[in-house]
């Protein structure tokens, strides 16, 4: 790889250069934010699914029926967390 | 597993392959172009995105449109998240514009340019998709008037680019044509892989976004059925599919 940046011919940077990496760099970030956010959404949801299954597991083993609030852990960073009105939706809207 | 997560792991390294290759042939296989030199590098992150948004939005209408004919909210979701990232791709390619036309224009924007005065009102009409699905409670009514509204906004990015084709005096340079345009085979191979490899990211951020989306209906669905239908609070507002 050393080689072969070696042998590439050098970039002329000197004007140009900086129009060039910011272009570049703005699409990078803009793309890596969304990754962030995205993974961020997708680990927690998956934490809160997991944790769902598992409740609902036990409540089948256990043969109880439905529960009330409490069981339901909400995570920080779910976005059905405490300031979200819209955590609890009724089945008419699925 | 959902069945937008299916094929992700390999299409997320395609994606990172393809957008590496190109990033490769951009700096070091591409030739510096006679007029504009180092600055014209741009180009081949710039005119991909303006593409691959474009092309976003339509498809948004084509979901909207399969929406309609067929009910299931599966399309709804997907002209969601269709218009959602062709935004953010459209936000990355009017800023990486900008940088360009001030560094070959010497201006940031140029409002007399029919080409990005009119990318620009693409943007603002589709700027207002969410806060029209934000303003409908009801997710029935809310899915029909997106799809809709996707629709009519789909229809006009291909007549405006057209129009906008047809369009007399401008700037902007016009590099692809139906004659397969003026680029030299070196700058061609470049600019189709960048394509493939931005094409490529919209589709996989599109379905890490979907499988997202899947995963909070489910939780949903399972918090119901914890606690019961009779325990839960009302929905409110949401602007994305529920």
């Amino acid at each position: 790889m050393i080689a072969l940046f070696a042998e590439a011919p050098a970039l002329p940077l000197h004007t140009a250069g900086p129009y060039v990496a910011a272009a570049y760099i703005v699409f990078l970030l803009v793309v890596l934010l969304y990754v962030w956010i995205m993974a961020r959404q997708l680990i927690s949801g998956s934490r809160e699914l997991r944790d769902l299954k598992a409740q609902l597991d036990e409540r089948e083993h256990t043969g109880a029926g439905p529960a009330g609030p409490a069981p339901v852990e909400q995570h920080p960073h779910s976005e059905a967390g405490p300031a979200e009105p819209a955590s609890l939706e009724p089945a008419a809207h699925e | 597993m959902s069945t937008h997560v299916r094929h992700l792991r390999g299409l997320t390294i395609a994606t990172a392959v393809t957008v590496t290759a190109a990033l490769s042939l951009v700096f070091f296989y591409a030739p510096l172009e006679a007029e504009q030199g180092f600055v014209q590098k741009i180009f081949y992150i710039h005119v991909p995105l303006a593409i691959v948004s474009l092309v976003g939005y339509c498809l948004g209408g084509v979901f909207g449109l399969m929406y309609l004919r067929t009910g299931e909210r599966v399309w709804d979701m997907r002209s969601y998240c269709a218009i959602h990232m062709s935004l953010i791709f459209s936000v990355g390619g009017i800023i990486a514009g900008s940088i360009w036309a001030k560094a070959s224009w010497g201006h940031w924007w140029v409002w007399s340019e029919p080409t990005l005065v009119s990318y620009l009102i693409v943007i603002l009409l589709f700027c207002t998709y969410q806060p029209l699905r934000f303003s409908i409670e009801d997710p029935e009514r809310q899915a029909r008037y997106a799809a809709v509204f996707s629709i009519v906004c789909g229809a006009f990015v291909p007549i405006n680019f057209i129009v906008v084709r047809l369009s007399a005096a401008y700037v902007h340079p016009r590099v692809l044509n139906l004659e397969g345009g003026n680029l030299p085979g070196s700058m061609k191979l470049t600019f189709y892989l960048s394509l493939l490899g931005i094409a490529l990211l919209f589709t996989t951020l599109m379905k890490f976004e979907m499988a997202a989306k899947e995963m909070r209906i489910e939780t949903r669905r399972l918090r119901r059925k914890l606690l019961g239908d009779d325990a839960v609070r009302p929905l409110g507002r949401t602007a994305s599919p529920s």
